[in-house]
């Protein structure tokens, strides 16, 4: 966490035993106090317009779908009920998209990261001729494409399409990323640790996965969680590369049952109005069950991932 | 950015041999020398080669009549049809007219919020507390888009979503916000804040957290209050990132949100969730429409360009921190 190393945080105990701040007046304290309370104020109110449609969902995902429907559920659950997780772990499109989603989220960070890492070290070598150019060449990308329609072409004709790869590769490197990596490597790496090392012989091969990533362990972290984070949230590209739902990844099944409320799997029997209400109600249930499950998770890990990222925008606003 | 660069031109010239006798072979040596780093940076650079360059030489297609047997260089050229096509159907000042809508509504209102929340925050005493804001604020940064809009569909649902029943509590008429398009535009800006505020704020708290102590030390014994610190000292102090965030923000204006209007999509909005993105899917991938809507996208991200390019000089001008 970059705020608890804040210098002016760990002075602050010294600073208000010795001084009084003697020349703000009273009026100004109580100003000051007036603010804070303010800001506080703001402050728990985006906490709570943040915590509470998703604590909703959840005591919403476990209590009876009449109930919800009739606006009985605010703050506690009602009529608690398994059914929705139930029906959601005997639908084997989930299952399938889940399946999918790990290879393509193993498979997309694996070749991600190492090309990333490899490129951004080439890249922060100044003794690298051409350097400057190379680097142009990424920076450009960033602020003009091609645009979809020709991406897809280029995807199609190299036969990708309906293929794991149409969903890996098409986005691998995020020229973001690589900079972020890049000025990492900069700072972090000096320049006399690469020179002792050629003095004893080693390559640049030998010195970047000997040296450089051993002690690149903290960006190694923040490149995998990006990159898990981006794959396991991405439907895009397998929206329009992959046509056979057998491949499709768990944000499209998601999206096909959550957004376009494909609920044929919920078993509506043709017949009277109040069976088909019914369904309708359990097919609501399923969709916040759906939500908790999707989501979990990335909540879980959370916590452990925080510090990291916090790092990585750090990083970023350096730049 | 605009720090590194300075430091990358001085770079070579730190190393003044190979500068005095820069001669051909002596070139080639260094780049000899260097084949491992090549090696390394190969698979980035065949990465954009094919990905990013090989579209941006296709682009050529939004000139022509594409068809697939003779590929992007041999389709017969037909200069700006395609581009008229578009200025004059139908669908141009309303496709037009959305995207520049959602996009500016969003830099309003979407853009001042983290800068604010990073303010207030920052003020805060309790580290725990102020960790714990953060931690809260820039969880939903990550669920996903599918997910987001998921969340909406339900808590909106005019039948038993949360929002409405709220609404019918209060004695109100139940509204079908995803379902129609005056909702579209608040709805979309309000839960792309409440996904990516706290997110964005990070990158502000670490501007916060880099401003020298000493400045709020000496203004305190001045007696300032905390107001007018964050206005003298904090805004101060974060402004050249606050500035190279907007000109990337205009950058990305027209590209933002994209996957997300296209899942909040639903035949009742269309009037006004249809932006030039999402119209380009439609016709390009839906309707194999490939030049037509490639002169579509051209126009984007060229509009996009200029914006870049203007907010750039116009920054400059003021003499604010730049991308170059």
């Amino acid at each position: 966490m970059s705020l608890t190393t804040n210098p002016r945080t760990t002075d602050t105990p010294k600073r208000t035993v010795n001084q009084v701040r003697p020349q703000q007046s009273l009026r100004d304290r109580y100003g000051d106090r007036a603010f804070s309370i303010a800001a506080t104020s703001v402050l728990l109110l985006s906490i709570l317009a943040v915590v509470y449609p998703l604590y909703f969902i959840v005591i919403a995902s476990i209590s009876d779908p009449n109930a919800v429907y009739e606006g009985k559920v605010w703050l506690l659950p009602s009529g608690i009920t398994t059914e929705g997780y139930e029906r959601i772990f005997a639908d084997s499109r989930i299952w399938n998209g889940l399946g999918n989603t790990l290879v393509y989220t193993v498979l997309g960070t694996a070749v991600s990261v190492s090309t990333i890492l490899c490129g951004a070290y080439a890249l922060s070598r100044k003794d690298m001729p051409g350097r400057k150019i190379l680097m142009l060449l990424f920076v450009i990308t960033m602020f003009f494409d091609g645009g979809l329609i020709t991406k897809y072409l280029v995807v199609r004709d190299l036969g990708m399409l309906d293929t794991v790869w149409a969903v890996v590769l098409p986005g691998a490197v995020g020229v973001w990323n690589l900079i972020i990596a890049r000025s990492f490597f900069e700072h972090t790496i000096p320049n006399e640790l690469r020179e002792a090392a050629q003095m004893d012989g080693a390559t640049d091969f030998k010195f970047f996965f000997k040296m450089v990533l051993p002690l690149s362990k903290p960006l190694i972290m923040l490149m995998i969680m990006i990159h898990v984070v981006a794959h396991w949230n991405s439907f895009f590209d397998a929206l329009i590369f992959l046509n056979d739902d057998t491949k499709y990844p768990l944000q499209l099944v998601l999206r096909n049952i959550l957004i376009q409320s494909d609920v044929s799997s919920t078993g509506t029997t043709g017949g009277d109005i109040e069976s088909y209400a019914a369904a309708q109600r359990i097919a609501e249930l399923t969709k916040y069950a759906m939500i908790v499950v999707s989501s979990l998770p990335l909540m879980i890990a959370l916590p452990f991932m925080q510090k990291h990222f916090t790092k990585g925008a750090m990083i970023g606003a350096v730049k | 950015m605009s720090r590194t660069i300075p430091a990358r031109r001085g770079g070579p010239a730190a190393a003044p041999l190979p500068q005095q006798k820069n001669s051909l072979s002596l070139r080639l040596k260094r780049i000899s020398r260097a084949w491992q780093l090549y090696v390394l940076l190969a698979p980035a650079v065949i990465y954009i080669l094919v990905f990013k360059y090989w579209p941006m030489y296709g682009v050529q297609i939004a000139f022509k009549n594409y068809n697939p047997v003779d590929g992007f260089t041999d389709s017969p050229w037909v200069g700006l049809t395609h581009f008229i096509r578009f200025v004059n159907s139908y669908q141009f000042g309303q496709v037009v007219g959305n995207t520049l809508w959602i996009a500016i509504l969003g830099l309003l209102v979407a853009f001042p919020i983290p800068i604010i929340l990073a303010l207030l925050v920052n003020q805060l005493q309790s580290e725990k507390f102020k960790k714990f804001t953060q931690t809260v604020l820039y969880s939903p940064a990550f669920i996903s888009t599918v997910v987001v809009v998921g969340i909406m569909f339900v808590l909106l649902s005019p039948r038993s979503g949360l929002v409405n029943n709220a609404i019918q509590l209060g004695g109100g008429e139940p509204i079908f916000f995803m379902g129609s398009a005056e909702w579209f535009r608040p709805v979309y800006v309000i839960s792309d804040v409440w996904q990516n505020a706290g997110f964005s704020m990070i990158v502000y708290l670490a501007a916060l957290a880099a401003i020298d102590p000493a400045l709020h030390d000496a203004a305190k014994v001045d007696g300032a209050s905390k107001l007018q610190r964050i206005r003298h000292i904090d805004l101060p102090g974060i402004m050249p990132v606050v500035t190279i965030l907007f000109i990337l923000a205009i950058g990305n204006l027209l590209n933002v949100g994209f996957e997300k209007a296209l899942l909040m999509q639903t035949p009742l909005n269309i009037s006004s969730s249809e932006i030039i993105q999402t119209y380009v899917y439609h016709a390009g991938l839906q309707q194999a429409q490939f030049s037509y809507s490639a002169a579509i996208g051209l126009f984007n991200s060229l509009l996009n360009l200029a914006l870049l390019l203007f907010f750039n000089t116009v920054a400059r001008r003021a003499n604010q921190a730049t991308l170059w």
